[in-house]
């Protein structure tokens, strides 16, 4: 991933997804487990993720964006679309042919707790995607190659032979970290990498994983619920509701100038720390909460709670189509030549620093 | 504002633990004005919720905790003087809580509307009837749809949002004076978190109930607080007005969340200033300022005794030996 060659700008991204679905049947029934619905946790989602670039994804409990992830690792069985990784079409890899497309794409999860083995020493918990791909655990190579991802996640050579349970939550999340870079990856998807750490933390692990990227080259899918972090780490930004992207966009473009109903209203009800911003900033809720994914609206998922609602989005899912500004935004008025006035008072446009 | 509501004064509480006598709240001194909002910030363990159980009196031998030291006074009434029989006459009535779980701080298998006529009946001595009418009008206060029919439905009939406004209604019920609120939209979706957050203040303001935010979300803290105290270790480091801390944090813990927050201190994308190591184990304390290991001022004053909360402008108290 050479940062020499400029000609990666214009290359082939290194992940498309396109019309991704993930439908779970719903059923009824003990024996004869009769399938009476669906679950469209992830319902038609595109995007792509270029290489070296940070990709956040964004949106409330349930609205599929896990379930994106595990899609992309091949961990779930696909319904709809397709799946481009590096030039390869993977959508319908057997296992056989995953094993050495999942050495390319890692994953770092939310819970650094439940996701390290209690019983394995920190050595082995890193070392185990070398021995899952055959380098022998009391070889060289897998000893050198343990030790040099201690010390890049920032860890002490003398914390391997320790226990996980030693560790603080912070440096639990090293470990996961040390753990997804064992094999050289590409694709990094962190999903809710920092939301179970304490706020100073926080900023400890974002630090490693921008710093991770610059020396690694990696891509990464930045799965989180809060927004001043996305807006740091990321390049563009997706919003997703409901199993479906409602706008992906630059980060400037999406935080400065938010098109989808949606996206404004969640750019609204994250309070911004600081108290001046906030004394100006009018406050204007959206009504309701997130419906079931069991039972999604008709037509535009959003339009029961958007404040400028037409009837067509009652009828009729809008397609996500791009704007002059090179967004993908999926709503009637946005592409109708109306386009949708402000519904918020733009606060994180105003704060510091769009670069 | 109006005039002071709640002294707390020096307050200790202490736990057993298998690792020994753990000093979760130290000498912690705070109050609250009629009307106001106050927050309480700080990290997990950092004694917040142990403040906020100690003024409701219910640290009790359950939980091998015990208050040390100190003076709670409400209304000029020092709680922890009280015996149980007048605590809970104050507890529900003219204190209430809410709490950051409303699915495991309801009772699942009483109906909402037994659960939101309760406080009622129990301290304002209402009939049945007058209670369930009651419960009705408070439901349809925190904007639940369809609130009398509601009444006879069970908690699992509620979504988390829903929920957390059955928990403000019994909250209110009473109008009590002061309302605290422990995390009450951690466990929220943002859109609904910031609707229960706006409930909460516009209530809160028109009954003139004080408020207690426990929180650690900085965010939160700007756009509803007046006033915030800042805690680490179990002590106060800082309190101040909202604008004032965030304008000019001056204990470097303080200094430290507010640059560690993307966007805030920094420019996007920039580096983030971080504190560096963890915090410290409560079992294990240094002697000194529970900071100091972590501290980029520390002096040797620091590591001797920790340092007293100390007046530095009016309305702005910190509890550092000074770095300046």
């Amino acid at each position: 991933m050479a940062m020499s060659e400029p000609v990666i700008e214009t290359s082939a991204p290194l992940l498309t997804i396109e019309g991704l679905k993930v439908h779970f049947p719903v059923t009824k029934g003990f024996f004869l487990q009769k399938q009476i619905g669906s679950i469209k946790a992830v319902d038609g989602v595109s995007f792509e993720l270029r290489r070296g670039e940070t990709f956040g994804l964004v949106g409330e409990s349930g609205c599929g964006k896990s379930t994106t992830a595990l899609a992309i690792l091949r961990m779930l069985t696909l319904t709809a679309g397709r799946i481009v990784f590096e030039g390869s079409d993977i959508t319908n890899y057997t296992e056989d042919q995953m094993r050495p497309i999942r050495q390319r794409m890692q994953m770092v999860y939310q819970d650094p707790y439940g996701s390290l083995n209690p019983r394995m020493r920190v050595r082995h918990i890193i070392g185990e995607p070398l021995a899952v791909h055959g380098v022998n655990r009391r070889s060289d190579r897998y000893r050198k190659r343990v030790d040099e991802l201690i010390d890049l996640v920032g860890l002490l050579p003398d914390m391997a032979d320790r226990y996980p349970h030693e560790f603080s939550g912070g440096q639990r999340q090293r470990i996961g970290i040390a753990r997804a870079l064992a094999l050289a990856p590409s694709l990094l998807i962190c999903d809710e990498p920092v939301s179970a750490l304490d706020v100073s933390i926080q900023a400890q692990v974002i630090n490693l994983l921008t710093d991770l990227q610059a020396e690694l080259g990696l891509t990464i899918l930045f799965i989180a619920h809060d927004l001043s972090i996305v807006r740091h780490i990321s390049d563009r930004v997706g919003v997703m509701y409901l199993g479906r992207i409602v706008e992906t966009a630059s980060r400037d473009e999406l935080f400065d100038h938010p098109k989808h109903p949606y996206t404004q209203a969640l750019l609204n009800a994250v309070p911004v720390p600081d108290p001046e911003v906030e004394s100006r900033r009018e406050e204007i809720l959206i009504q309701g909460e997130v419906p079931s994914v069991r039972n999604p609206p008709a037509g535009c998922h959003f339009h029961p709670r958007c404040p400028v609602a037409v009837p067509q989005c009652r009828l009729q899912a809008p397609a996500l189509l791009p704007t002059a500004k090179g967004a993908m935004v999926s709503c009637h008025l946005v592409h109708s030549g109306e386009g949708v006035a402000r519904v918020h008072g733009g606060a994180w446009g105003q704060s510091k620093g769009s670069e | 504002m109006g005039k002071r509501l709640l002294e707390v004064e020096d307050l200790s509480v202490t736990f057993r633990t298998d690792r020994g006598i753990v000093r979760a709240v130290d000498s912690v001194s705070l109050h609250v004005d009629e009307g106001e909002t106050l927050a309480i910030v700080g990290e997990s363990g950092s004694g917040k919720s142990v403040t906020a159980l100690s003024i409701l009196g219910l640290i009790g031998d359950a939980d091998s905790g015990r208050i040390e030291r100190g003076r709670i006074s409400f209304e000029g009434q020092d709680l922890i003087q009280q015996n149980d029989a007048v605590l809970r006459r104050i507890r529900g009535n003219r204190i209430a809580m809410i709490f950051q779980e409303p699915m495991s701080s309801l009772n699942p298998v009483l109906t909402i509307g037994k659960q939101v006529a309760e406080p009622i009946r129990l301290h304002q001595g209402a009939s049945r009837a007058e209670a369930y009418e009651q419960a009705a009008e408070l439901l349809k206060k925190v904007a639940i749809p369809d609130a009398a029919e509601r009444l006879n439905d069970f908690p699992h009939q509620f979504s988390g949002g829903m929920r957390q406004r059955v928990m403000i209604a019994m909250a209110l019920a009473c109008r009590p004076k002061l309302i605290i609120a422990d995390e009450p939209t951690t466990a929220l979706d943002v859109t609904v978190q910031a609707q229960i957050l706006s409930l909460l203040k516009e209530l809160t303001r028109e009954a003139n109930s004080a408020l207690i935010l426990i929180t650690h979300d900085l965010g939160v803290v700007a756009r509803y607080a007046d006033r915030v105290t800042v805690m680490y270790a179990g002590r106060i480091v800082e309190t101040a007005s909202a604008r004032e801390l965030y304008a000019n944090p001056r204990h470097p813990y303080t200094q430290g969340l507010m640059e560690s927050i993307p966007g805030l201190a920094t420019e996007v994308g920039a580096r983030l200033i971080t504190i560096e190591g963890q915090p410290p184990d409560l079992a294990n304390l240094p002697r000194g300022c529970a900071f100091s290991p972590r501290c980029k001022y520390s002096q040797d004053v620091c590591l001797q005794k920790p340092p007293t909360l100390e007046t530095i402008s009016q309305d702005h108290e910190r509890a550092c030996y000074g770095y300046e």
